[in-house]
Formats: structure tokens, C-alpha cells, sequence
């Protein structure tokens, strides 16, 4: 070996076991949780697009009105423990929202997206309409008169700024500021409510404790701007606190896309995958070994060398991978052997023209590189256009999952296929073995073409 | 020595009945577009009991969905496709179907609203030509050393159409005669046989382009005969070490991802036989301007 193919050989050993060590700790497991991230249709979970109507919006706010609902949106989901929830803007007027390997209740989803979350209600007289009704009673809405419209006292008057503290003698207690219109509204309403309960509700449901029962403080004073909620467990405030906070949806969103895949059928599909695709490799190693025989051999292990760099290139930048990222996978592996093949058809007939195996493999290689590079960069190319329009698909998922795991799939494909093979099998040229031809370039000429 | 341009106009036939049955699949059954493509919902679930497709019917016509079409992939296993369901309607549904058939368990669902149908149906277009173009320019650009650069290009795209068009007439076949279904997972196999189509003919082209280079003088036909025959026995080891995993993937995955997997079956074997057959042929009907006597000969063959 020269010197420069020493270092060559080295550099390539030192990659792969850098790879390897990536990609081991089996105990962290290669894929799914700590392993490589798995895309919903693999691993499970809701995939959401909401549109939200705009049409309410003064013009020029329109960005901040879909940024305060995003915001919102994280308020919500964060309190669910959903591990790496994604909430981002598409477009202009659309929310994407991604909760891995959760399965929420469609009730859950549904209330993500409610505009106003909390209302207020007071005991109704017998001969009023109610509009709840509860183990405490029946219930009509808060309401009060200010400026000559009657308004309901919702959570929509709340300062985002509750939080839960603590009073002199250690009990809990919930802390909230009402905004101007809310303070009006508060001073009316708690003003004739001293010593009465005022309900909670969500939707058509009493917000309920801990212990089941429906919250429904009393009112002991009344309350301006500032007020407190005391006698509710910690849990309860704190939960009260961040739906409070959560606040109210500047605009309303509406479910255009929605995809849920449960955990169960994403473990199969991940099992079976690999399984296959295990499979796949082996066979296509047997065969390229049988057809090629110590060269498809050295081909062979650049394929398992392409198989764990792809892996730590996965786990590394975190690529996630999906059920579509298979086809990408499948054209990069036959774009691998098809680099191998026209590289070994190459030498064969550096070798049947009476060439070394040196030289063979040389020429070879060197004649084989411009249909490796034009084909590898034509379909890199193509996937990138994808990768970039497919941002703009609502339902984008397996189009830019495949074109990631296509782009990065061939870029290893062409050095291992390439690089790899090729310095596994510059060691034998000089050696005994060399001598026998047949072992790099099977069965001989038929015909002369 | 093989004589494969001779007989191109043998491949063009083929390729052309191939391709007029696929069109005629094509306007007779039309294809059979996923929810994805069409709105609407589609509903995964398991029943613990095990249950027919009539009962699942009946069930769901009991429930106001008589026109929903019901596939069964598994053990006790069915996808239902449905009118766009809300939460509610949801919620109903599978109380419904809990009461009449048993417990069930609800392994996936999917719901397209009308409006981002349209849009992923427009943008998997827009993304599909974008990329042929992209292709074409940048085939053209590595093929600048060559009289008329643009045919190589043109010529590539074509045996890409070409491709494209018999898996999609073998798709409108399955959809008619088996009920399949355009989802995604076609888009994404069709974006794969794409890469494949494409690659194969470069590789082709690319030894064209070095025999030309290398020859001084030889007839265009004979030297791009020469170069298929030369690259022909890697044309079919690559094709046959891909259908492998395809083979593999086939028997192990199954279902969740037959759509992928038979698309890339049909597009290998067609994209392996179109890059021969008609990529480089094409090139050599241009080069000699045959195109009369091409038109006269099909009319000729197929009269």
C-alpha cells in the first residue's frame, strides 16, 4: 500500500468506529426514546394542522394574532407531558402541531383548540333558566351590566399572571389580577355574590378538583382588580393557574388535518421494518458476493459500513426518521450497489484486457466515477427541490421525510460505495491473491464486443 | 453483439401499447385518490372480536355510513373511509360500532379537510415537475461537452414520463379491478422511481458519452449500441440487488406499505427496461432525425 492509501485506510477505520460508538449504546436502544427519533407514523402520536380564521383580525395583526395562539396552543400542551411537543406556524395563517407518542382523547384535541376556556356562574333562582347544573345546584352565567351591555365574567378578563402563593398561615393560595373591563365586571358581580359561590365551568362542565367535586369558591369580599381563590388543593391551583394563563385564543382555529397513529401499530411497523430491511441487506450481500465474489465480499461490508454511518448520522443531527424515509432508504441502498456494480463491471474489463489488479482497480474506480457523480448529484438535486416544496404540504411528512433520508442516504451511499470499497479492496492488490483474477472478476469473456 | 437500436422501434410499440393501456385504465376506472388527495377520514380499528366486512358494512350503514368503504388488513383489523368526521361524529361512531360489534380499539385515524386536499394534490404536482426540470438542467449542463446538450436532458425526462405514466396506468388497473388506493405512500414511491428512472439512463448516457468521446468517427447508432450492451449487465445486477430489498420489504412489512412497494416493483422493472429500450433509442431517432419513419412504422405495425 502507498502511503497515501495507509492514511486512507486509516481515516476510514477511525469513521467507522466513531459510527459505531454512536450508534451502540444498545442499552439507550438505536431507535425510538433515546435512539434515533422516530417519526409520528413510526412511533405514534397526533399530527394537527389548524387554519385559523383571520377574518376577525384587524389587518396588520395578523401575525401576532397566529403568534399569541401559538403561544397559547404551548400553554395548553405542556401541562399534558407530551416529551418533544411540536408547535410551529405554517404559512401565514395555519398552526402545525405534533405530540409524539401521545394519544390524546379526541375530547383533548377539541378543547386545545376552544377559543374561551373558563366561565363564571352563579346559583339560579328557581324560576331561571339554567344553563349548568351540578351536584350544588343549577347555575346560571355570571353576568353584569357595564357600559349598557350585559357581559358574562369569563376568563377572558384574566391578566395572564396568576400563579399560586401562599398566605400567612401557610394555606394555598391562588393569585389573579383582572383587566380593566374585568375589574368593572368583578366589582359588579362579587359586589352582590358576598358569601355565595361562584361556579367555574369549562365549556358544558363544572371544573372539577382533585377529589371530583366542582370548584366553587366563595365569595368573601369584593373584588376589583386583585383578588385571591383560597381552600383549593396545590394541585388544583396550579392546574387552575395555568389554564388561566393559557388565556383565551385570539383567533379561532379549526382542525384541517388530522392524523393519529396509536403506539401499537407504530411499534409493528418499526419491527418489521427493520426487520426487512435487515433482510434486504443481507440478501443483496449474498448476491453481490456469489456474482462478484471477493469483490462483491468487500462491497458486502462497505454495505453494513453504509448501514451503521447512516445510523450515527440519524441519531447525530437528530434526522427523524418516518415510513416514507423507507423509499428513500431502498434508492439509496440500490444506488450503493449500483456505484459497486459499475465500478466492478469497470475493472472486469481492465482485467480481462490482461491489466493487474492494481491497475484494474485504479481504472476501474477512476472510469466509473463520472456516471457515479451524475447520477448521485442528479438525484441529491432532486431531493433537495422536494425537501424545499415539500415544506409547503400541509400534509408534508412523508415528502420531506423521504427527501432528507434520500439527500443524506446517497451522500453516504457514494463515499461508502466508493471510498470505503475501494480502500477494502486496495490491500490485496500485490498480494498472492491478486494473482488469481477470477476472484475479483468472474466468469470470462463469452463474446467480443 | 446484441442488436438493441435496432429493434427500437419494437420498444417504442411496447412502450406505446404499455402506456395506451395504462391511459385507457386510466379514463375508464380513473384513479382512486386516499383521503389525502380527496378528503374525508379514515379510521383504523381493531376489533377483539372477530368480525366480518358484511358486519362491519351493516354496522356502519346502521349509523348513518352506508356509502364508507371498508378494507380489512388485518385479523379483526379494518380501515373504514369515511365523509370528514368531527370529534363528536367521531366519539358517536365508535360507541356505535363498540355497541354492535364488541369492543374495539381504534389504531389510527386520519382527517383531510377538502381545502388541504386540494393543496397537497397541487404541491405534489408542483414538487414532481420542479424536480424534472431541475433535472433536465442539470443533465443538460453535465452533457454541455456533447452536440445538442438539451437532448440528452429531454430524451432522460421522456424515459421518466415514460415511467411515470406506466405506473400510474398500473395504479388506475389496481384501483378499478382491486379498490387501491393514491395515497402518500404512492407519491412517495413514484418520487423514488423517479431517482431510480433517472439515475439508470445517466449511467447509461454517461457511457454513451465516453465511447463518443473516445471514437473517432463510428456511426452514433453503433457506438450507443455498444455502449448498452457494455452497460447492460449492470443495468440488470443493480435492478435485480434492489428488488431484493423490495422483495424483502414485501414479505415483512406487508400491508402498511404495499403502496410503496409496488410502485417501486412496476417502476424498477419499467425504468430498468425504459433506459434501454427507450432513453437511449430515442436518442438515436433524434440524432437521425427518424421521426416520419418512426410514425410510419407504428402505423405500420400496429395496422
Amino acid at each position: 500500500m502507498s502511503k497515501r492509501n495507509k492514511i486512507v485506510f486509516v481515516i476510514v477505520l477511525i469513521v467507522f468506529v466513531l459510527a459505531l460508538l454512536v450508534v451502540l449504546p444498545i442499552n439507550e436502544g438505536i431507535l425510538g426514546k433515546k435512539g434515533i427519533r422516530l417519526g409520528l407514523d413510526l412511533q405514534g402520536g397526533v399530527h394537527i394542522v389548524y387554519q385559523a380564521d383571520l377574518s376577525k383580525v384587524e389587518p396588520g395583526k395578523e401575525g401576532e394574532a397566529i403568534d399569541g395562539a401559538v403561544a397559547i396552543l404551548e400553554n395548553r400542551i405542556n401541562p399534558l407531558g407530551v416529551t418533544e411537543p411540536l408547535i410551529q406556524k405554517q404559512g401565514s395563517d395555519r398552526i402545525l402541531v405534533e405530540l409524539p407518542g401521545l394519544n390524546i382523547t379526541d375530547k383533548e384535541k377539541e378543547s386545545l383548540a376552544r377559543v374561551a376556556i373558563l366561565e363564571f356562574g352563579e346559583l339560579a333562582a328557581d324560576d331561571e333558566e339554567a344553563k349548568w347544573e351540578n351536584e350544588l345546584g343549577r347555575w346560571k352565567p355570571a353576568t353584569a351590566v357595564i357600559d349598557g351591555e350585559e357581559k358574562v365574567l369569563s376568563s377572558r378578563y384574566f391578566k395572564e399572571n396568576t400563579y399560586v402563593g401562599r398566605d400567612n398561615l401557610g394555606g394555598i393560595e391562588l393569585i389573579f389580577e383582572w383587566d380593566e373591563e374585568g375589574s368593572k365586571l368583578s366589582e359588579a358581580i362579587t359586589g352582590r355574590l358576598i358569601d355565595k359561590p361562584l361556579g367555574i365551568f369549562e365549556g358544558s362542565e363544572p371544573l372539577r378538583g382533585d377529589d371530583g367535586r366542582p370548584i366553587a369558591p366563595i365569595v368573601q369580599t369584593t373584588i376589583t382588580s386583585r383578588g385571591r381563590i383560597t381552600g383549593l388543593s396545590l394541585n388544583d391551583a396550579t392546574r387552575l393557574s395555568k389554564q388561566l394563563n393559557a388565556g383565551r385564543l385570539p383567533v379561532p382555529l379549526e382542525i384541517l388535518y388530522d392524523q393519529t397513529v396509536s403506539p401499537i401499530l407504530g411499534s409493528d411497523f418499526v419491527d418489521m421494518s427493520v426487520k426487512a430491511g435487515l433482510i434486504g441487506i443481507v440478501m443483496v450481500m449474498l448476491f453481490m458476493t456469489i456474482y462478484y465474489r471477493l469483490s462483491g465480499f468487500m462491497a458486502s461490508l462497505a454495505l453494513i459500513y453504509y448501514g451503521v454511518l447512516l445510523l450515527a448520522i440519524f441519531k447525530l443531527f437528530g434526522v427523524t426518521l418516518t415510513l416514507a424515509g423507507i423509499g428513500g432508504f431502498i434508492l439509496s441502498v440500490g444506488m450503493a450497489i449500483d456505484a459497486n456494480v459499475l465500478i466492478f463491471e469497470r475493472m472486469k474489463e481492465e482485467l480481462w484486457d490482461g491489466r493487474s489488479l492494481g491497475a484494474a482497480i485504479d481504472a476501474g474506480f477512476s472510469r466509473a466515477w463520472s456516471a457515479i457523480w451524475d447520477s448521485n448529484i442528479t438525484t441529491i438535486l432532486a431531493g433537495v427541490i422536494l425537501f424545499w416544496l415539500g415544506s409547503s404540504i400541509a400534509a408534508s411528512a412523508p415528502v420531506k421525510g423521504f427527501a432528507l433520508t434520500l439527500i443524506i442516504g446517497v451522500a453516504v451511499s457514494m463515499f461508502t460505495a466508493v471510498t470505503v470499497t475501494r480502500t477494502f479492496i486496495r490491500p490485496f492488490a500485490g498480494t498472492k491473491l491478486a494473482r488469481r483474477t477470477s476472484l475479483f472478476a468472474p466468469y470470462q469473456r463469452k463474446e467480443n464486443v | 453483439m446484441f442488436n438493441i437500436i435496432g429493434k427500437r422501434f419494437w420498444f417504442f410499440l411496447i412502450s406505446g401499447v404499455v402506456i395506451l393501456a395504462g391511459v385507457i385504465a386510466l379514463v375508464v376506472f380513473g384513479l382512486n385518490p386516499a383521503v389525502e388527495f380527496s378528503s374525508g377520514s379514515l379510521l383504523t380499528v381493531g376489533f377483539e372480536q372477530a368480525v366480518s366486512v358484511d358486519e362491519v358494512k351493516s354496522a356502519l350503514a346502521d349509523l348513518g355510513y352506508g356509502g364508507a368503504i371498508i378494507q380489512r388488513t388485518g385479523e379483526g383489523d379494518f380501515l373504514l373511509r369515511l365523509p370528514e368526521l368531527s370529534g363528536d361524529a367521531k366519539g358517536d361512531l365508535e360507541a356505535g360500532l363498540n355497541a354492535s360489534l364488541g369492543k374495539l380499539e381504534v389504531k389510527g385515524f386520519d382527517s383531510v379537510s377538502p381545502m388541504i386536499a386540494a393543496e397537497t394534490t397541487r404541491n405534489a404536482v408542483i414538487a414532481v415537475v420542479i424536480s424534472a426540470i431541475g433535472m433536465l438542467l442539470y443533465i443538460s449542463w453535465a452533457f454541455h461537452r456533447m452536440p445538442n446538450p438539451f437532448r440528452w436532458g429531454i430524451c432522460a425526462i421522456v424515459s421518466l414520463v415514460h415511467d411515470i405514466l406506466v405506473v400510474v396506468g398500473v395504479f388506475a388497473f389496481l384501483g378499478g379491478i382491486l379498490g387501491w388506493q393514491v395515497d402518500l405512500m404512492f407519491i412517495t414511491g413514484v418520487l423514488t422511481v423517479i431517482g431510480y428512472s433517472v439515475n439508470d439512463t445517466i449511467v447509461i448516457f454517461d457511457r454513451i458519452r465516453e465511447n463518443l468521446l473516445k471514437g473517432g468517427g463510428v456511426d452514433f447508432e453503433v457506438v450507443v449500441n455498444y455502449s448498452l450492451v457494455e452497460t447492460m449487465s449492470r443495468t440488470l445486477i443493480t435492478g435485480v440487488g434492489t428488488l431484493f430489498v423490495l422483495i424483502a420489504l414485501l414479505l415483512f412489512v406487508g400491508a402498511p406499505i404495499q403502496n410503496l412497494v409496488v410502485v417501486l416493483l412496476v417502476g424498477i422493472i419499467t425504468g430498468t427496461y425504459s433506459s434501454i429500450g427507450t432513453a437511449a433509442s430515442l436518442l438515436v431517432v433524434w440524432e437521425k432525425g427518424e421521426w416520419g419513419r418512426f410514425i410510419m412504422r407504428r402505423s405500420l405495425s400496429s395496422g
